[in-house]
């Protein structure tokens, strides 16, 4: 196998590197006959080799280098060595050779389908890549469905053991206007849960290639596709999705009794907010659960979301809005918003601040 | 700083070695190039000042700053020598911070009294005073790596911007750096094997940036990159790099350095090849 890469490529691919870097430790790399993948036939040699992402993130480790002065970057695999040659040309005929040893050969093949995939969402890698940014950087999974109004929602994802305590007690969600979308081929309810980190790595990638993102995907548990393509270069992303159990009836029925004691003289109800501005309420849940509180945080071009009148209306607790999204994981339900007014009102139960995780005891 | 000035006048005769210098960056950065263990010795003769650190007996490398730099420099004797911690002595030269404000420069005035005496070095920056006193040591023999011109067998001049970032870049898991230069292809090549594999960095004789190409054998030798790496310093500041092997190997890198006011000062590594000498690698 012998290829070239030339000019602004050179960068595109240090840059397609450095996101796949985030994903595993370990690159496979393949020569395709006509640049197009096709699953191998059964008994097909085909030259492949896995070579280690450090090894090779290494030679594209500096971007700016890379833009500046590469020219042309030569790949070729050279069997009789067992060596991944990479070669850089600089300018001024200075010549820069990588030899990378294989790491051991297996065949390895990826089975997947975007066409098997009943829901479709495209839009451009930035809407998606800013929506990513307010989530906690070490968050492990997050939860992409389609909500109420046909809002894509992004929510960060707990375990459930993690959601009961009370250290990790902050959940974040987008919410993106179907307008955003180039292509939403999806019913309202359906939801996927994936890693956000791999997420981010394949984001960056098509951010920085300015392409759309295509998201294919299928029931929870069935593996997700990520698409990006351009004339030049091809990229599919597949992600496993978090198989899970609906346990939404669970959760309800032991907040109750809570509800009751925590409801105030504060009426308000930001679920009568403009359908635009979507919130979830959330209750906190004390006793034997541990308690809650997620702030909640809503994506959406206009203004309404907490822009109601009065101080009071800002710092309240929601009645129970249980109006989760259905098929999302189990929702969590929280009484105390994120959105606090400075300005107490002298009847707040709360003080100044509002509560944002109850103590365990009960209080509050 | 009358009071200071009027002992320093009183003492003049009492030192054998007096230097002034406007801007103590001049003297400072050039140090700094050389840092890379913490004792120097210091040779000063009427020519100007030059300063050696040495690593395992293997590298050397020497700061030269001439006495044009100076604004004053007196030497009583022949040569003066004496020994110092470099690091304390860079901590003095930039007590006043390393990021000055623009326009703003520290001025210092350095006296040496002779053997067992410390080095006074006097620092001022916008009226402030700073009078440091760092004690001196029995000067040590510095190595003589015999680096003569009539047993050079290469030498290559280059321009510095291009082998900086190669030089940052230069795979730090290998041990060794393996320098060949040739007058055949690959002409110059600078490789290291590393956990990952080989790289091989090649510079054909007749790139633009290649000033000066002289070689009548092939040679590959290697060095250890870890004595080798600090000179990467060096080679930022500079503007050209001489590098020149002789009949035993041994390699000797000249950096032409050109301080703040213009002035030229020169830094050299000399390094010996690395013991475990193995067959030269085939050209890839």
């Amino acid at each position: 196998m012998k290829c070239v890469v030339t000019g602004s490529n050179v960068k595109v691919l240090g840059k397609a590197v450095h996101s796949l870097s985030r994903i595993g430790d370990e690159l496979y790399l393949e020569p395709l006959d006509d640049g197009q993948y096709q699953p191998t036939t059964p008994g097909q040699d085909l030259l492949r080799c896995k070579i280690l992402m450090k090894s090779f993130l290494s030679i594209f480790r500096s971007l700016a280098m890379l833009e500046k002065t590469v020219e042309k970057c030569y790949i070729s695999l050279n069997d009789r060595s067992s060596c991944l040659v990479v070669q850089l040309h600089y300018k001024y005929g200075v010549k820069k050779t990588h030899n990378l040893s294989f790491q051991d050969c297996e065949s390895l093949q990826a089975v997947f389908s975007p066409a098997s995939c009943p829901h479709v969402l495209r839009a451009p890698a930035r809407i998606l890549g800013e929506a990513v940014l307010p989530f906690p950087l070490a968050l492990a999974e997050v939860t992409l469905g389609i909500g109420r109004g046909r809002r894509v929602i992004l929510r960060s994802y707990q375990e459930k053991e993690e959601a009961d305590s009370t250290t990790k007690a902050m959940v974040t969600e987008m919410s993106i206007g179907e307008e955003d979308f180039q292509q939403l081929q999806a019913p309202e309810g359906v939801a996927i849960t994936f890693c956000l980190k791999e997420f981010r790595g394949l984001l960056s990638f098509a951010e920085s290639a300015n392409l759309p993102l295509t998201i294919h995907f299928d029931a929870p548990g069935r593996p997700a596709i990520f698409t990006i393509e351009d004339s030049l270069l091809d990229g599919h992303f597949v992600l496993a999705t978090l198989l899970e159990l609906d346990i939404h009836s669970q959760d309800q029925s032991s907040s109750e009794p809570h509800q009751q004691a925590r409801s105030t003289a504060h009426q308000d109800n930001f679920a009568s907010d403009d359908i635009d501005s979507y919130m979830i309420a959330m209750e906190t849940t004390v006793g034997s659960e541990g308690s809650r509180a997620l702030p909640s945080v809503s994506l959406t071009p206009g203004p309404q979301h907490h822009s109601n009148p009065g101080p009071d209306s800002e710092e309240d607790e929601d009645e129970a809005e249980p109006s989760p999204v259905p098929g999302t994981p189990p929702p969590k339900k929280f009484r105390s918003l994120f959105f606090g007014s400075i300005l107490a009102p002298p009847h707040s139960p709360q003080g100044p601040n509002p509560v944002l995780a109850e103590d365990s005891d009960g209080e509050g | 700083m009358p009071f200071l000035t009027q002992r320093v006048q009183a003492e003049t005769d009492q030192y054998c070695f007096v230097a002034s210098l406007d801007n103590v960056r001049n003297f400072s950065t050039i140090l700094k190039a050389i840092h890379f263990r913490d004792h120097a010795t210091c040779f000063t003769t009427k020519n100007g000042i030059k300063v050696t650190v040495e690593n395992a007996k293997c590298v050397q490398a020497n700061a030269f700053i001439q006495a044009e730099v100076f604004q004053e420099f007196l030497v009583q004797e022949e040569t003066v020598v004496f020994r110092v911690n470099l690091t304390v002595l860079l901590d003095c030269l930039s007590i006043f911070g390393s990021n000055p404000m623009p326009g703003t420069l520290t001025a210092l005035r350095m006296c040496y009294q002779g053997y067992g005496h410390p080095l006074m070095l006097f620092l001022e920056e916008g009226g402030v005073v700073t009078v440091c006193k760092i004690n001196t040591q029995e000067p040590e023999e510095t190595l003589d790596f015999g680096f003569g011109n009539a047993n050079v067998t290469s030498k290559i001049i280059l321009l510095s911007e291009g082998l900086r970032e190669a030089f940052s870049e230069l795979d730090m898991t290998s041990e060794v750096l393996q320098i060949t230069i040739s007058p055949d292809k690959p002409y110059f090549r600078l490789s290291t094997f590393g956990n990952a594999g080989s790289s091989h960095l090649d510079y054909p004789k007749d790139c633009d940036l290649m000033e000066t190409f002289q070689c009548n054998q092939t040679q590959v030798n290697r060095y250890k990159l870890s004595l080798l790496k600090p000179s990467t310093k060096a080679l930022v500041l500079s503007c050209k790099v001489s590098i020149r092997t002789d009949d035993r190997g041994f390699l000797s890198l000249q950096y032409l350095i050109k301080n703040e006011d213009g002035h030229t000062c020169f830094v050299d590594y000399y390094c010996s090849p690395d013991e475990d000498v193995p067959a030269a690698e085939s050209p890839v």
